[in-house]
């Protein structure tokens, strides 16, 4: 591996950049560079590991019971590409994607990069998006009262710098990582008080079909320990069907609805979360197709079977291809790195097809199973869509649902994009990552349509915020300068 | 209402700022309207601009259309039934020189001897105050004090309804292919089938040749991508929009603390995939230029740049009026960066022209022919 640490050690030009040094960005970069193509893996994290193997070379919880024997699987994943030849820029954030005009017709791409406060255009003929998941919105009232934050907050901060939730902590939500979490957080010594599960019953008849699969899957024994684990050692809390943070100025107690009953527990910290989505902020920018995946419930770029985009000369790997989890993820890295190294003639597509087919192989047996999965911790409508006109659903403008629902119904607003002109939401530092789906599912809801007919917002450059003095010391284009003359 | 309406006294081709304002204008004359368009009210240029409503240094052609327009801009909510987030806190020009202060005086002597007296010449100190944090060595410059600013999608939406609530057929998502002579009618071929009237206005924005060439009067009409970027918050430092003498610059903070960066600068528009391209290093010429005159403003995160599909004329004014061929063809398009503000009022004189046949606000030196004599 080649550390890129000061934005000018950048060449001018890459065969293939790979944004995400995640399970998907660390392998498709180390394939890349094992065939010989010329490689750069750029984060915006200080260190390899992505989400799962957040701060694996460097965390300092030194237990290796805490974070489980998963994480530090991703040790092998970092080894092998700090074996290879690729390049690799840590604390390096990737804000924009255009097309290279320098070379003709989707032959290129000029990407905007910033490390250090310096940013810098560079050239990449081909492009893997591997920036994996985020967590789906929770907006439940009172979540922006200080002692409230989503559980992977909480785990980054534990990965990153071994800090535990303060005081009485509860966990709500659902979905695998839920468990996993709140197993973590108690192994590494934090006082949950309470595990609450909000995954409708009804749920279990909608999965059962997807059943038989599952149990043949590798997720079983893995999401039965966890279950058991979580169920044996904590108090779990299961069909709970509404939450609301109180407190005044700092929470103080969550509210917990279960069917008719309303019960409050007290506690210092309440981590939220409602399982995860591929961020699509990237690929969204950069002009690629996306759809609507029923079964996963959330937005997924358009992809063939070697991962590519409708954007020629873009593959997007991982979880951000929609939700595979850290085993899929380093799979479709490799495909896509060997389907990119196609494109730049590094070998021909019957060799190419011949490398995929094992990596194929494992990929249907880490997927097998997911489906069942996805229709079981698929969250309850009144979480996507939240119930309460006064819940905050885009925080960094302040807009609440009752605003979002009667502007689609009052005013006929019928799209996300729309909707930004009448209240702001999606405009703020986030760019939708918080309040889009949110947003999507309210006015599918008022109109009586469905988030697929709503659409999504339409992203603007720069996916990251970049400063003024970056942007003013980049160097000047000379028909700028004459523009300037004019 | 009649979504199924096939004909009409007027049929307006876009739905941007321009289309939807002469729909509600005809509309409130007592005609039938129908406004098609091919993707939704808003889509393009009106509903992704500055929102700059400026009235300041206006090419003399256009003063009186932009006059009409400020005048209802005033008393928007009333016209409207919304507030289109309008507010005026005026526009300044800033002059960076002596020589450019020189420009301004003779531009507002000019402007005086010929009636107009929304532009007034600023001295430093003047300029201080109403700019407190432009860079100490600005001599003075130029003020429009009824100038301001407003919500671009939003307005254009608020046009759009209102003319439906007075009756008007809006058509979202079909697309014009062809315009042609029917007897005494107007053909107007879409993908959701034909439509029928006498009169019809091209109002298609950076599209707007295609129906003119259709019409046997093309125009050499320049597609392009002005760029927008916008920051985070910052506190409170500056009322007006300003604008600049001798640099491309249009500046200018929200209520909300956003700063909004501009002034021309364009990307590349591909306009039949709906999509432009920015080009980061104009970007960066721009932010060079606030770096220079705002230094309060250089730690600031930009969060978002944009472009929108405009349509621009080789002499940067619109094409305004009557089709210099045809009996009942109007065109308003052309707008060249600037036709936001003058949307409410060229509606209204469109209207006027429709209805009448002529309208008080002297449109001269905008009318197509200036384009068409040399054609034939
Ligand atoms: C908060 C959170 C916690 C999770 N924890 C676990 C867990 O403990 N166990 C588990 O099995 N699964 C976990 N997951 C699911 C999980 O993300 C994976 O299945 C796996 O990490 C996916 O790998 P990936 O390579 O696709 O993406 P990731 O591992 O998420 O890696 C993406 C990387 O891209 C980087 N990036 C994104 N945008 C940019 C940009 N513009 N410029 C530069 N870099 C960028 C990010 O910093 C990140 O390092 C978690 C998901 C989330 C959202
Ligand atoms: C980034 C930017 C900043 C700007 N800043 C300002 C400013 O601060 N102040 C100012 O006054 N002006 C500004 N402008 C200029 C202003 O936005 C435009 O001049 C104005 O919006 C033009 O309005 P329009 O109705 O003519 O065009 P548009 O808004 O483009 O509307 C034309 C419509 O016609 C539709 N159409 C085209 N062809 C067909 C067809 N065949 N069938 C059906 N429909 C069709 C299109 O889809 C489009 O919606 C700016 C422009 C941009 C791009």
């Amino acid at each position: 591996m080649k550390a890129v640490t000061a934005i000018d050690q950048l060449a001018e030009s890459y065969d293939l950049v790979v944004v995400g040094a995640g399970p998907a960005g660390l392998s498709a970069a180390a394939r890349a560079a094992e065939l010989g193509v010329n490689v750069l893996l750029v984060d915006e994290n200080p260190a390899p590991g992505g989400q799962i193997y957040r701060a694996v070379t460097m965390t300092p919880v030194t237990d290796r019971n805490v974070l489980g024997t998963d994480y530090w699987r991703g040790a092998e994943i970092v080894a092998r590409f700090e074996r290879s030849q690729a390049s690799y820029a840590g604390s390096c954030t990737l804000w924009s994607i255009g097309p290279d005009a320098a070379v003709p017709e989707g032959g290129g791409f000029e990407i905007g990069l910033s490390l250090d406060g310096r940013a810098r255009l560079i050239g990449a003929r081909q492009l893997i998006l591997a920036t994996g998941a985020q967590e789906r919105p929770f907006p439940i009232p009172g979540w922006t009262l200080p002692g409230v934050m989503t559980a992977g907050a909480a785990q980054i901060a534990l990965k990153s710098a071994a800090i535990v939730p303060a005081g009485r902590t509860v966990i709500a939500g659902c979905g695998p990582l839920l468990y996993l979490l709140a197993g973590q957080l108690a192994a590494a010594g934090a006082e949950i008080v309470a595990v609450l599960d909000t995954t409708p019953r009804s749920n279990w008849l909608k999965a059962a079909a997807a059943l038989p699969n599952f149990l043949r899957s590798p997720y079983l024994a893995k999401g039965l320990r966890l279950m058991a684990k979580a169920r044996r050692s904590l108090r779990f809390v299961g069909g709970v069907t509404g939450l609301a943070a109180e407190g005044a100025g700092k929470l103080a107690a969550v509210r917990v609805e279960r069917g008719g009953s309303i019960t409050t527990i007290a506690c210092d910290t309440l981590l939220l979360h409602q399982g995860v989505i591929p961020g699509v902020n990237l690929s969204n920018a950069a002009g690629c197709a996306h759809d609507f995946d029923t079964v996963q419930h959330c937005w997924v770029p358009r992809l063939d079977d070697w991962l590519t985009s409708s954007v020629p000369g873009i593959a997007v790997a991982g979880d951000g291809a929609g939700i595979g989890g850290a085993e899929s993820a380093a799979l479709r890295g490799e495909v896509a790195a060997l389907s990119a190294a196609h494109r730049l003639g590094r070998f021909d597509a019957r060799e190419r097809d011949r490398e995929a087919e094992p990596l194929r192989a494992k990929l249907v047996r880490a997927l097998h199973g997911r489906r069942f999965l996805d229709l079981l911790y698929r969250p309850a409508p009144q979480f996507l869509a939240p119930r309460q006109d006064e819940t905050i659903i885009c925080r960094c403008e302040e807009v609440t649902a009752g605003q979002v629902r009667d502007t689609a119904t009052r005013l006929g607003v019928t799209g996300p994009n729309q909707m930004k002109a009448f209240l702001r939401c999606g405009m703020g530092p986030c760019q939708g990552r918080l309040c889009g789906p949110t947003v999507v599912e309210l006015i599918a809801e008022a109109n009586g349509t469905t988030p697929a007919e709503v659409g999504y917002y339409r992203l603007r450059p720069p996916v990251k915020p970049v400063t003024l003095a970056e942007l003013a010391a980049l160097p000047q284009s000379e028909a700028a300068v004459k523009a300037v003359v004019r | 209402m009649s979504a199924q309406r096939r004909s009409a006294d007027v049929i307006v081709i876009g739905g941007g700022i321009h289309g939807c304002s002469t729909a509600l204008h005809c509309a409130l004359r007592g005609m039938s309207v129908i406004l098609l368009e091919k993707d939704h009210a808003g889509r393009h240029a009106s509903g992704v601009n500055a929102g700059g409503v400026r009235q300041l240094a206006r090419d003399v052609a256009e003063i009186p259309l932009s006059n009409a327009s400020m005048a209802l801009w005033h008393r928007i909510a009333e016209l409207v039934d919304d507030d289109c987030g309008f507010t005026c806190d005026g526009q300044v020009l800033v002059a960076e020189t002596e020589a450019d202060l020189e420009d301004c005086r003779a531009r507002v002597d000019d402007l005086t001897l010929r009636g107009f007296h929304h532009e007034e010449l600023i001295d430093t100190k003047e300029l201080r105050r109403l700019v407190p944090a432009v860079s100490e060595t600005c001599p003075g410059g130029v003020v429009s004090r009824r100038d301001g600013a407003a919500i671009p999608l939003r307005a254009t939406q608020a046009f759009k309804r209102k003319a439906q609530n007075l009756g008007a057929t809006i058509r979202e998502g079909v697309k014009v292919e062809k315009v042609s002579q029917d007897g005494g009618n107007w053909r107007v071929t879409t993908d959701a089938g034909d439509f029928l009237a006498p009169r019809i206005v091209n109002a298609a924005g950076a599209w707007a040749d295609r129906i003119a060439a259709d019409l046997g009067e093309p125009v050499p009409l320049e597609v392009i991508a002005p760029m927008l970027m916008i920051t985070t918050p910052m506190p409170a430092f500056i009322k007006p929009v300003v604008i600049m003498r001798s640099r491309k610059l249009s500046f200018k903070q929200f209520g909300n603390g956003t700063v909004l960066i501009g002034g021309g600068y364009s990307g590349t528009p591909l306009r039949d995939e709906n999509r432009t391209i920015l080009d980061w290093r104009k970007l960066a010429t721009n932010a060079r230029t606030v770096w220079d005159v705002f230094p309060i403003m250089r730690g600031v995160p930009v969060v978002r740049a944009w472009a929108g599909i405009e349509a621009r004329m080789p002499d940067d004014l619109p094409v305004f009026g009557a089709s210099a061929r045809h009996e009942g063809v109007y065109h308003q398009f052309g707008f060249s960066a600037h036709g936001f503000q003058l949307g409410p009022g060229a509606g209204a004189v469109m209207a006027e022209i429709i209805a009448t046949g002529a309208s008080n606000v002297p449109i001269d030196g905008l009318g197509i022919t200036r384009f068409t004599q040399q054609a034939h």
